[in-house]
Order: C-alpha cells, then structure tokens, then sequence
C-alpha cells in the first residue's frame, strides 16, 4: 500500500457498487438508515482509505525523514508518495511546493504567519469575499492587527455571486494579497476564480485560493489557475481529517521564512543559529500525521478513478433534482442561487428555525447542517441568523433527496400542526 | 416521532408560536444580551423592579429556535413577582434539572417542566439554558453572555 499512486482505468459509475464502498452509509441513526447529507462538513471515507491507515499502523508506523532502519525508510517513502500523489492531483510542478499541514485552515494561516507577517506593511491591503469562511477572513485579520494592513471585502448579491462592479477600486496597487474561495461552503457558489487571480496579479498582489470545497467537486490545476497558494482539507476529499495540503508558487516559498519552527524543519541547530531544511519540510516542524497523510493517497486514487467529469455530473443531477424539489415546497426559500453552482443546497422555512430543521430532520436519520457554517458574514449579509444546508456527495442518491423532502414534510406537519 | 413529542411540547409551540412579553419596555433597569454563537440566536432580556425589589416585569426580544424562544418565553412569565434571591434559584434548580447535575425534584420547576424533554438531546441544551445564562447575567451586571 505503500506503491506510488496508480493510473486505474476509469470505473463505471454505479451507484449501489459505490455506495458498498463506504461502510457507515450502511449504519442507521435513530433506528433509520443513514442518510448522510452533510459532506460538505466532512465526507464519508471510502474503505480502502480506512483500509490504507489502518495497514500503516499494522505495517509501516515508524517516524519518517530521520530513522535509518528499513521501516522509517517504508513510512518515508509512503508519505512522499502521497505527496506526489497530490503534486499530480493538482498539477503543480514539483513535490517541493506541496505542504502537508493540518488542515486547508492551518494552510492560510501559514501564509498569513509566514509570507504577510515578513512583507506587510501599515496600509498595505488584502482583500478577500464576503462569502469567505472564517478560516479565510480570521487569520487575516491577525495578521492586520500585527502589521497594520487593513482588510477589504468584495460584496455578493442577493444570489450569492460576487459583484464585482467595484473590484477596480478595491483591488488596486496596494492590495498585496486577494484571497478567495473556489466554492463557497455556505452556498455553493463556485468563483470565477482564473479571472481573479488574473487581476490580482495585474495590480501585483498575489492570489490564494481556498478550495476546502471545491476539492471534492472539481478538478484543480495550480498551474493553469496561475495561483499563487491553494489550500485545501484531506477530509473533505474523502481522506482523514488532520491532514491539509498548501500549494505555494515555488518562488515564494523559497523566500518566505518558517511558520514553526522544531525538527524536521532544520539542517542545522546550534545554539548561535539554525538553518532551515529546503522545500517543502522547511513548513513541516515536527511529526505530522503520518498515516493520515499515507492514507490520503487511497482517497486521491479513489476519486481519479470515478473522475472528476463522472462526479460533477452525478452531483450535478442530485443538486437539481433537489434544488426542484426545494422550489416547489411551500414555505421554503433557497439561500444562494448563483448559475453553476455546486453541491450545496443552502435554505430557510417559513416559521421554523433551521436548528429545529435539523433536529427533526435528525430523528427521521437525515442528517444536515444547520447554523452559519462558519460564514457568519453570509448569513448577516441576508440578514438570517443561520441557515439549513443539505451538501451531496458521490455517493449520495435522488433516493437520498426525496428522504430529504420526506422528512422535511415532517417538519411541516408538526410546526404548522 | 415519540421522542420529538418530548422535545417539541404543545407549550413549546404555543410559546413559538405567541412569545410572551416580547419587546423592550419602556423602563428598563437591567438588561443583558446572550448569544447562542453556534445557532446563531440572540436574545436581550430586560429586568423592571417593583419598590420592593421583586420583579415586576421580565421581557426578552431576539430569534432563536422554538426551544429557546419558548423557554424565554416561558422564564419571563414564571420571574415576574420574584426577588432577585428566588431568581437566582429558579436558575439554579433550572439548569441543575436541564443538565442532570442536581437532584430537584423536576415537579418544583412547574411550568417550567416542559422544557426537560431537552435532555434526551444535547445538541439543544443550551437552546433552552440561554435565556437562564441571560438571566444570571443580567442580575449579575453582565451586559452580555455566550454560551460558548
């Protein structure tokens, strides 16, 4: 299991074949099945990836870069080869510019610590969307708090898609960085993301990418994107939680200086002075989590051979075939409706707060999001204190939908008696 | 939908559905915001004392969910004519009952008693605590609580 990533042929998209795939799709909450509508929190592991973290503990577990015996060398070559498996995943040009990190969270706030903390000066600006997730407006902040930069905001509209009638006086020569989200996680929207990297770099600020969301969905290339940082979460590409990705443009990374500093992270200590390790272990201080970074490869090879294409359509079709369903109910209003967007469906009901929703919803075995998922400027923005929100997956069924519906006619019967 | 049956009480939509003493009044001499930030809900509590320092009216604004809405509801109604003191044990015996940390006697919290259902479902405990941690706040000289 420690092989480099492997090129299967393409597998034909069959749903119940998919769905054996992944054990807890067959586990019931409050003695119903399963249905499991909350992916875009975390989704669901195929039982191969449970299977590869399980077989690094039982075979391989030793620490990696350091131990000279046959076993550390196994771990080592396991975890970079799931660090290539990402390089090829993303299409960046070299395993250097991949960075294990804990999560798409830990990622930005590398960048923030490392790249903003050394360049930023007082009135420098960053920009970012007002449908960020708070792990992209945060440490941005800490990061004005410590440099004296101030934060800027591209709206959305009432649909949730950026209005970027304004970007020409927000992002302009003393942006320094324009951070965005691929998709947004509380409604879906996928951004325009190649376009605003293009006018970042044309008013010389450099441009980060959240694709927590997006990972799952769609395919990313780093290189015909033109970022210059892509983060995103392991879990939400259905691998372990506590492992994240950081690509960085080869050429910052190189001049940026260490986040954390530890082992792993040197070629040198003395108590005069250390130097720092090259690309990309100069990022990675201390143990990471190695079988979760092992097992991430499985994940990687699981989604390539359903396809990028399969699934978007797949997810595609759930989402309409909901969003449909959603119009036609009473009561119900959709929260974000950009065109083409993905796999969210983000919602309110007439007289029923979404945290009732969700308890309800919960009993019949239906389990959803509800509360602000962590953008609480979206929610101010629409001026409601939170939202529902079902998220499909690839494995997940119009079958799934209508007991989505089912459950949510529930809801109606006992609020409205 | 048994166990819902236990949550979601007749009274509890009743209260929903009609929050008594909802608004601001116009004389208020203690007030306190509490902020649920997990859900979202919101809700400022208003305090007016008699002459005899008991109160005489208890009023809340804010949304939430029905468990928070109608427990406010239903705080604001039992608090009136109480003395700071009693309110205090009303919260105490409140949350002890809610949380299973104390042995009252479930019957003393009267009214109140509809709101226990939420035992059986953590996720909503403090739909139902965060107007009481609303309450202690205020009689404390807290302007703002969260339940965080």
């Amino acid at each position: 299991m420690n092989q480099p990533l492997k090129h299967l042929p393409l597998r034909a998209y069959d749903i119940e074949s998919i769905r054996a795939d992944f054990p807890i799709l067959h586990t019931r909450m409050h003695d119903r099945p399963l249905v499991y509508l909350d992916n875009a929190a975390t989704c669901q592991k195929p039982a191969v990836t449970i299977a590869a973290e399980k077989h690094y503990y039982e075979a391989l577990n030793a620490n990696i870069h350091r131990g000279v015996h046959l076993l550390s060398q196994q771990a080592t070559d396991a975890y970079e080869a799931s660090r290539e498996a990402v390089r090829a995943l993303m299409n960046a040009p070299s395993t250097q510019d991949i960075i294990f990190t804990r999560g798409a969270t830990e990622g930005i706030n590398l960048v923030a610590q490392s790249w903003g903390r050394s360049t930023l000066k007082p009135g420098d600006e960053i920009l970012v969307t007002h449908m960020e997730h708070h792990s992209n407006i945060v440490p941005w902040q800490l990061l004005c708090e410590q440099t004296g930069a101030v934060l800027k905001v591209v709206p959305i509209d009432d649909d949730g898609v950026l209005d970027l009638s304004t970007l020409d006086q927000l992002l302009t020569e003393r942006t320094k960085l324009f951070g965005m989200v691929h998709v947004s996680n509380a409604l879906g929207t996928v951004n325009p993301v190649a376009e605003l990297i293009r006018r970042a770099h044309a008013v010389g600020a450099l441009a980060l990418v959240d694709g927590a969301q997006a990972i799952a969905h769609t395919a990313v290339d780093v290189q015909a994107l033109d970022c210059d940082f892509y983060v995103f979460s392991a879990h939400k590409l259905y691998g372990p939680t506590g492992v994240g990705v950081l690509y960085g443009r080869h050429s910052l990374l190189e001049k940026m200086p260490p986040w954390q500093g530890g082992g792993d992270m040197i070629s040198l200590v003395r108590f005069t002075g250390s130097r720092w390790n090259h690309l990309p272990y100069k990022f990675e201080a201390g143990t990471p989590n190695i079988a979760g970074g092992v097992a991430l490869l499985s994940a990687i090879e699981y989604v390539n051979a359903l396809g990028y294409d399969a699934i978007a359509a797949h997810e595609a079709d759930l989402l309409d075939y909901a969003t449909s369903q959603a119009e036609a109910f009473d009561g119900l209003r959709i929260v974000g409706k950009a065109p083409g967007k993905v796999s969210i469906l983000s919602f309110v009901m007439d007289g029923v707060h979404p945290h009732d929703i969700g308890t309800i919803l919960d009993m019949e075995g239906v389990a959803i999001r509800t509360g602000h998922h962590c953008a609480m400027p979206v929610m101010e923005r629409y001026g409601i204190p939170a939202t529902a929100r079902a998220s499909f997956a690839l494995y997940n069924t119009r079958a799934e939908v209508d007991a989505l519906f089912a459950a949510l006619t529930k809801v109606v019967k006992l609020f409205r008696g | 939908m048994s166990d819902l049956r236990e949550l979601y009480q007749e009274v509890i939509f009743d209260h929903n559905r009609n929050p008594r003493n909802f608004g601001r009044p116009a004389k208020v001499d203690r007030h306190s915001e509490g902020h649920n930030p997990l859900c979202g809900d919101r809700l400022t509590l208003y305090i007016t004392f008699d002459q005899a320092g008991k109160i005489a009216q208890a009023s809340f604004e804010g949304q939430g969910c029905a468990i928070s809405t109608a427990s406010a509801s239903l705080m604001t109604e039992a608090l009136k004519g109480k003395t700071e003191a009693e309110a205090e044990v009303m919260f105490h015996n409140f949350h002890g009952v809610i949380m299973g940390t104390s042995d009252v006697d479930p019957a003393a919290l009267g009214k109140l008693q509809v709101l226990t259902g939420v035992k059986e479902f953590p996720a909503r405990v403090k739909c139902a605590t965060l107007a009481w941690h609303t309450l202690q706040a205020a009689l404390h000289g807290d302007q703002q609580v969260s339940t965080e």
